[in-house]
């Protein structure tokens, strides 16, 4: 791929883009004010539940619903058969890797066989939440159980239970990326490393739970589905496709949405079924997930087993990199469930210039929830065994981290990468310098060697990881190339009001990221408005009726930079008004942030806009008004990168971990609103550490899920961290005039390589050279048990 | 059916609950106050929390009818007169909410604990909201919005 042409940046940085302005989102939330779904009510109102099966794989002989029906608040009771023709389509998979890919069908509500603990057999109507609740236990399923499989190479091995017979297989597909001579260079190499990676399974745990409120209309066949989702455009075309209610008919507004984290990014069979349910009672419909039934039945995470090698000359340079994926898919493919680990396919060699890049992905069926899009979505797993393997390869040739990783940096940008994207710009040294620096890097190694020395059973760790992340998703071309099914552009739309301020319609749907605050600061920046003259409206398909919504970092590297070009088409009209009321030439109107200056007056843009609005006198052809709409689709992905550094203790006699410190170095480009940025690395950081310290989906062989609650599942709190030391070093994008690269992902896809790399770091001399994530004192002490026999 | 008597936000109610309603449902789905929210179902995020004649409580284990008598404030009671509580306040100064659905359950916890602890340290911060789950924030904010008025 050839670099895409370079843009030059244009923003000044300092006057309010670039500032720390106070959340316009805030106050709201504060008061007990924000609109949830699960605040949303009509009289009428019924209330789904959803009966799921209890076995992992099991033939559904017969369902019985009379008993729930005899329930004197239970409106209607369906088993999956009798609710089957309703559906014009399967739940979407908007990602079939490749042609050959085995796609199952999948049905809201299972017919003949129930495939994960939590798939749903039979919904109730209620009139009341706990009417619905109480008639899901009544609900007669005759179960046969099946045998199961829920580890991604057992179901590979000959003989595995199948999920879905009609493949032969549970294969879902191969994947393969090659570049450059790999077998040579790996025959030729002084020295290779191989290791084997578990990424484990997680569990998103957005705190606001899914919840669905359906409105109908029966009389013109129209439908608002209220979602908590970060993708209520996307959740309008493919829930049309689902039950047959045209896009038309069809609004879809995500309200005040309680985090999503990708577990959002999806569309449900909840969603779909509020929908069938209030087309055949043509009454409101409700559902809301409790914690635990969440778990069973809203995506998982990660679940990858990775096996990364390097060739590398006798110095540590790397030559090459060889990857082979396999990717637990769960029973059923979910919106982007094959795409996820596929997101991470140009990142195995992560910020290292290397001349030969093989990678294999296969995607596997197992009795489990689908996995799917979870904050970083392929590339912390690709940092991950990169960033890790890199420390082997140092661990081998008994070299110093940071040199091995100095040998190998890309220095030249624009960058095509052997993988073949182009990564638009960066300074990897810069980071690197910088947070060596800030940690006291020498210090801390000093530190380390006098503990070991001492003999002291705490033993210190440092771990790097040197990171590039692929975010703002994505130039439309290339996910075409490489079969998504939609495109990757967002929209924007400036409406400039008569009385004096501004309404911003955003594509990009925010769950907390502040969005209505910086895209107020670009406007209000670029066209002379206050801050609070600015109003942002999103997440309502009626309201802003172009939108590819908010995931994979993009909000601002596509939709941001679609609202600065909206900017544009706002000024260049208002222009051509303000010569007119002038009487000049356009060439001789100056603009300046909101105020066109001629030879002898100025106008501002408030005053155009009035005169656009009145239309008393305009240039002869143009249009009344003063809005303009920009759809941007980016030339190129966006490529944050960063350096972080984790110092944690390890304690040989219990097998703790603590994490000391944690220093992050990112270079996310220009930056709009520091606070917000500096706020989403704290919460990336965070989740991030949790996959390697706390936090692991388990199931037992029968597929029952272990971790079935927020008991069992350790979301960390307050006490689990510590202070995040944040750095930054800023190198603009130069394929967007904003200069910006997106930040949502960067702390999820650094930190869990830092953190292993330090824990690992702690324990090399005592001979571990891995430890699977989460890594628990049990885990820890087990292993040392392993070392010290 | 039992009959309870609350004092929500300072304004009384006389209601007429099943026994097995949970307080949180008694505040959102009765008394309409929507700014309590469910984060979980096994009393572990927090979410819910509300104040319980002064003290923090996580309204979803506590029975509508356990409540019987009791002067309850929700975060919509919180400041007066529409304007922000100190805490509240504080934590839009320190960006200690993105999402904000663990907010209202956080705010009022951080009330909680200075009621108990006015001088706490960051560190007793972070154990008095052990828990309070958030998902967005890596808590830093909040420590930091809940120190600066403990100051």
């Amino acid at each position: 791929m050839t670099a895409p042409a370079e843009v030059e940046v244009e923003v000044e940085v300092g006057r309010i883009i670039g500032t720390r302005v106070e959340r316009k989102e805030d106050k709201k939330l504060l008061q007990g004010q924000a609109q949830w779904v699960d605040n949303m009510h009509q009289p009428g109102t019924v209330f789904l539940g959803v009966v799921r099966s209890p076995y992992a794989h099991a033939r559904i002989k017969s369902v019985n619903v009379d008993p729930a029906l005899a329930h004197a608040d239970v409106v209607a009771a369906w088993s999956g058969a009798d609710i089957a023709d309703e559906w014009e389509g399967s739940l979407p998979c908007a990602w079939i890797p490749t042609e050959d890919t085995n796609a199952p069908e999948h049905k809201p509500v299972a017919i003949d066989k129930a495939r994960y603990v939590g798939d749903a057999v039979a919904v109730i109507a209620a009139t009341t939440r706990a009417a619905a609740e109480d008639a899901v236990e009544l609900v007669e399923v005759e179960y046969e159980e099946l045998p199961v499989v829920v580890d991604p190479e057992a179901a590979l091995a000959e003989g595995a239970p199948l999920v879905h017979e009609e493949f032969g297989t549970n294969r879902c597909y191969t994947w393969n990326l090659e570049a450059g001579e790999v077998d040579r260079l790996f025959a030729e190499a002084a020295v290779t490393v191989t290791e084997r990676y578990r990424q484990n399974r997680l569990i998103p745990n957005a705190i606001e739970p899914r919840a669905v409120f359906v409105t109908p209309i029966p009389a013109s066949g129209e439908f608002t589905l209220w979602s908590t989702t970060q993708v209520p455009h996307i959740a309008r075309v493919t829930l049309s496709g689902v039950t047959g209610i045209p896009e038309t008919k069809l609004r879809v507004i995500a309200p005040d949405v309680g985090g999503g984290f990708g577990s959002k990014l999806n569309v449900y069979a909840e969603e779909a079924l509020a929908l069938v349910v209030a087309r055949r009672l043509e009454r409101a419909v409700k559902w809301t997930e409790t914690r635990s039934e969440g778990y069973v039945s809203t995506i998982h995470g990660r679940d990858q087993i990775q096996e990364i090698s390097l060739a590398a000359t006798a110095e540590g340079k790397i030559t090459a990199v060889r990857t082979k994926l396999t990717v637990g898919m769960g029973a059923y493919l979910q919106l982007v469930t094959p795409g996820i680990p596929l997101l991470g396919a140009w990142l195995y060699a992560g910020c290292y210039d290397v001349e030969g890049y093989s990678f294999e992905c296969t995607g596997v069926f197992t009795n489990t929830v689908p996995t799917d899009a979870y904050r970083g979505a392929g590339r912390p797993e690709a940092t991950y065994a990169i960033e890790r393997v890199v420390d082997a390869l140092a661990r081998k040739l008994e070299k110093d981290p940071v040199e091995v990783r100095r040998l190998n940096f890309i220095r030249e940008f624009p960058a095509t990468i052997a993988a073949g994207l182009t990564i638009d710009s960066g300074d990897y040294d810069a980071c690197l310098d910088l947070a060596l620096e800030k940690s006291g890097y020498d210090d801390v190694r000093g530190q380390q060697q006098t503990r070991r020395a001492a003999g002291d059973s705490k033993r210190l760790g440092i771990g790097l990881s040197t990171y590039v992340e692929m975010c703002g998703l994505a130039p439309s071309a290339i996910l075409g190339a490489i079969r998504y099914s939609a495109g990757g552009w967002e929209a924007a739309t400036i409406r400039c009001l008569p009385a004096g301020t501004a309404q911003v319609l955003s594509g990009a749907t925010p769950h907390g990221q502040g969005h209505a605050t910086s895209w107020s600061q670009i406007v209000a920046d670029l066209l002379g408005y206050d801050f609070d003259e600015v109003e942002v409206l999103h997440g309502d398909t009626a309201v802003v009726p172009l939108g590819m919504d908010t995931y994979g970092s993009r909000s601002l590297a596509v939709g941001g930079v679609a609202l600065y070009y909206a900017a544009e088409r706002i000024i260049e009209k208002a222009k051509k008004i303000a010569a007119h009321l002038m009487q000049v030439d356009e060439a001789a109107i100056d603009h300046v942030r909101g105020v066109f200056h001629g030879p002898e007056a100025s106008l501002t843009l408030k005053e155009v806009a009035f005169a656009a609005w009145t239309a008393h006198s305009l240039p002869e052809g143009l249009e009344p008004g003063l809005e303009a709409t920009f759809v941007y689709d980016p030339p190129n992905f966006s490529w944050p990168s960063g350096a972080h550094v984790a110092i944690v203790e390890v304690d040989t006699e219990t097998g703790a971990v603590e994490l000391l410190r944690y220093i992050a170095v990112d270079d996310v480009g220009t930056v709009i609103n520091p606070t917000i940025v500096e706020g989403q690395i704290h919460g990336g950081l965070a989740q991030g550490v949790a996959q390697a310290l706390y936090e692991e989906a388990i199931y037992d062989d029968d597929g029952n899920l272990l971790t079935s609650n927020m008991v069992t599942y350790l979301v960390p709190s307050a006490t689990e961290f510590p202070r995040w030391e944040l750095h930054r070093t800023e190198t603009p994008s130069p394929t967007n005039p904003l200069g910006v690269k997106g930040v949502g992902e960067t702390g999820a896809i650094a930190s869990p390589a830092a953190v292993m790399n330090a824990v690992v770091d702690a324990l090399a001399e005592d001979g571990i050279t891995d430890i699977n994530m989460p890594a628990t004192p049990e885990r820890v002490w087990r292993a040392l048990e392993e070392v010290r026999s | 059916m039992r009959s309870v008597s609350l004092t929500v936000n300072d304004l009384p109610h006389e209601l007429e609950l099943e026994p097995r309603e949970l307080l949180v449902y008694v505040l959102r789905e009765r008394l309409g106050l929507t700014g309590t929210v469910v984060g979980c179902d096994t009393s572990s995020c927090g979410a819910c929390t509300v104040l319980l004649d002064g003290e923090s409580v996580k309204s979803c284990t506590v029975l509508g009818v356990q409540a019987d008598g009791a002067a309850i404030t929700t975060i919509e009671g919180l400041g007066e007169n529409g304007a922000l509580h100190p805490l509240q306040d504080s934590f839009h100064k320190h960006h200690a909410l993105q999402c904000g659905y663990c907010t209202s359950g956080m705010v009022l916890a951080a009330v909680g604990l200075l009621a108990e602890n006015p001088s706490p340290t960051g560190d007793e911060i972070r154990h008095a909201l052990e828990g309070n789950i958030c998902r967005c924030t890596g808590y830093q904010n909040i420590i930091d919005a809940i120190e600066a008025v403990a100051r």
